[in-house]
């Protein structure tokens, strides 16, 4: 019977369950997350239009880098401001 | 399971091995102490039938001389009857015994003096084995059973702690053995390491370095790159995040390179250098087992490559005519040191009829402007690794690094109406507001520059980055220390 020493970091995850999906987005304040690709301006920008006409309320958001998770302060913001977040990772 | 102490019995004790002649020799004085007044105990740590002039007592196990801190054979100790030490002698000196033992005819015939032997509780290829089994573990780390019919190679695979090669089971005896790499703290903070963004100490990171195959003696350089890459600036959270296929690779520069001995020559990326291809390994697999990093999870690569299995190497600074990629880095000479870039596998740079410098800078010139797309400038660093011969050729011109370099930069100027979007009818490229610039293909700082490969072969080798510098991946260059 072998006995070893374990090489992860022993941790127990915490499970964090994702906030309930809104019925709709009329009315809710939507932030856009650009993480600085190129053309992911123009994606948002397209997503802007379609959900101000829903009557979305949008605040637009951009990380420093696309290389970089994005600052603590910047999700926290989103967090704060924001009832929902569309992130637009493409080139 | 940690076996108890057990006391000493009262009067004089002595440990003896028969793999010892001074042992042999002092049979004889046994003897006559065990006629003394002082009740006499002898462990005998190999052989029950020695000494035979008295009834030795069995300590094959080494219990009592590893409970005790036996170092030498043969050892006479005196204990009261609480079993406490009072005092000792090691080795044979007569006089010493005489005067110890209150006998004046001990070992009368024998000679003055005779050093002793090691003690077999202290036998290099024993002694880990005997921590783990007697010592109160200085180890913290949750321990992993597995159960008898479970092949413990298996067992590993099954847990997800492998990178898909097999792992040295990391007993505690052989974690032990690590540890003696450095004289630094078990419990030492080693970094914080991404993704999950938590702290290795030396003892977690020496786990992992057994898993990967290292030896104690590479320790101190998985240190080291293991600082390197947990160094904000590296970015190793991008590094694995990104879809490009790069992963942290190490260069070793200093003595402890050869000391231990990394590969700086022939196949210098390749197989066949348990160094080269441990020392790497130990750091993915603390990204993989600590840091929670693993394929498909935080690390989205498209394709990955080879290297990320884990690549090192050492510099050939005995066979270059310029200072090191450290000492460039602010190393100072005959400092050991690691530096981590972010970057690709290898491309090799052909060029074997060049014969002056200035059509060998030229060839290297055109090729690194390809780095990750002709298209792309000021976007990643590159580690250059110039070959031995390729080197002759600025050695024989006498071009210094620096001269070298400047040579390099200036042919890597690019102008930018060449690589702009939509010229020869190519999409990619930069917006049309740069047409009409000369911009370099790296950032300053950027290129980098190494020495190692065999003898023969008029190749060198580039090792493309990702997004440099502080958007991206910065190289961190840590000093190794003990």
């Amino acid at each position: 019977m072998t006995t070893v020493l374990d090489p992860t970091n022993e941790a127990t995850p915490t499970r964090i369950e994702p906030s309930t999906r809104p019925e709709s987005l009329a009315g809710l304040t939507i932030g856009l997350l650009d993480i600085s690709k190129p053309r992911g301006d123009a994606f948002l920008d397209r997503v802007e239009t379609r959900l101000t006409e829903l009557g979305s309320t949008i605040r637009r958001y951009a990380k420093p880098t696309f290389a970089k998770p994005a600052p603590v302060d910047m999700r926290h913001e989103i967090a704060s401001e924001c009832d929902a977040v569309i992130e637009a990772l493409a080139d | 399971m940690a076996v108890s102490k057990q006391p000493l019995p009262c009067g004089l004790i002595a440990f003896v091995k028969r793999d010892c002649p001074t042992c042999e020799l002092v049979e004889p004085a046994l003897g006559q102490i065990a006629t003394g007044d002082e009740p006499l105990t002898v462990y005998t740590q190999d052989d029950l039938s020695f000494p035979s002039v008295v009834v030795a007592v069995d300590d094959t196990d080494l219990s009592m001389s590893w409970h005790h801190d036996i170092e030498t054979v043969p050892t006479l100790i005196r204990a009261d009857a609480d079993g406490t030490e009072l005092e000792r002698i090691v080795g044979w000196n007569r006089d010493q015994w005489q005067a110890f033992t209150g006998m004046p005819e001990v070992g009368m015939t024998l000679p003055e003096h005779r050093p002793g032997c090691g003690s077999l509780n202290v036998d290099p290829t024993r002694a880990d084995e005997l921590n783990a089994r007697f010592g109160t573990s200085k180890l913290s780390t949750r321990r992993v059973q597995f159960a008898e019919l479970e092949d413990e190679i298996e067992a590993m695979y099954d847990r997800g702690w492998s990178d898909g090669l097999p792992l040295v089971p990391p007993t505690e005896a052989r974690v032990l053995r690590m540890i003696e790499g450095t004289t630094r703290s078990p419990d030492e903070v080693i970094g914080v390491v991404p993704p999950d963004l938590v702290e290795v100490t030396l003892e977690k990171a020496a786990v992992n370095a057994v898993m990967a195959g290292c030896k104690p003696e590479y320790l101190p350089v998985v240190l080291a790159a293991l600082e390197a890459i947990c160094d904000e600036a590296f970015n190793m959270h991008g590094l694995l995040a990104t879809t490009m296929g790069v992963g942290p690779i190490f260069v070793v520069n200093g003595p402890i390179a050869q000391r231990i001995g990394m590969n700086s020559g022939i196949n210098v990326f390749g197989q066949g250098n348990r160094a080269n291809s441990t020392i790497g390994r130990a750091v993915q697999l603390i990204v993989r087992n600590v840091g929670g990093g693993r394929p498909g999870d935080v690390d989205r690569a498209c394709h990955g490559n080879p290297a990320k299995v884990g690549l090192a190497f050492a510099e050939d600074e005995a066979g270059s005519p310029w200072i090191s990629l450290a000492e460039e880095r602010g190393i100072a000479p005959g400092v050991n040191a690691v530096t981590a870039l972010c970057t690709e596998g290898p491309h090799i740079i052909v060029d074997q009829l060049s014969r002056t410098p200035e059509s060998l800078t030229n060839l290297i010139a055109e090729s690194m402007r390809t780095a990750i797309g002709p298209r792309m400038v000021l976007g990643v660093d590159a580690l250059l690794v110039l070959s031995p011969e390729h080197m002759a050729r600025y050695r024989s011109a006498r071009w210094d690094r620096a001269r070298f370099r400047a040579e390099l930069e200036q042919r890597l100027i690019v102008n930018s109406d060449d690589i702009i979007r939509g010229h020869n009818g190519i999409d990619e490229g930069l917006p049309e507001g740069f047409a009409g610039l000369e911009l370099p293909k790296f950032r300053p700082g950027g290129l980098h520059i190494a020495h190692a490969g065999g003898p023969a072969g008029l190749f060198s080798m580039v090792f493309n980055g990702w997004v440099s510098g502080p958007k991206g991946s910065v190289p961190v260059t840590k000093e190794i220390t003990g």
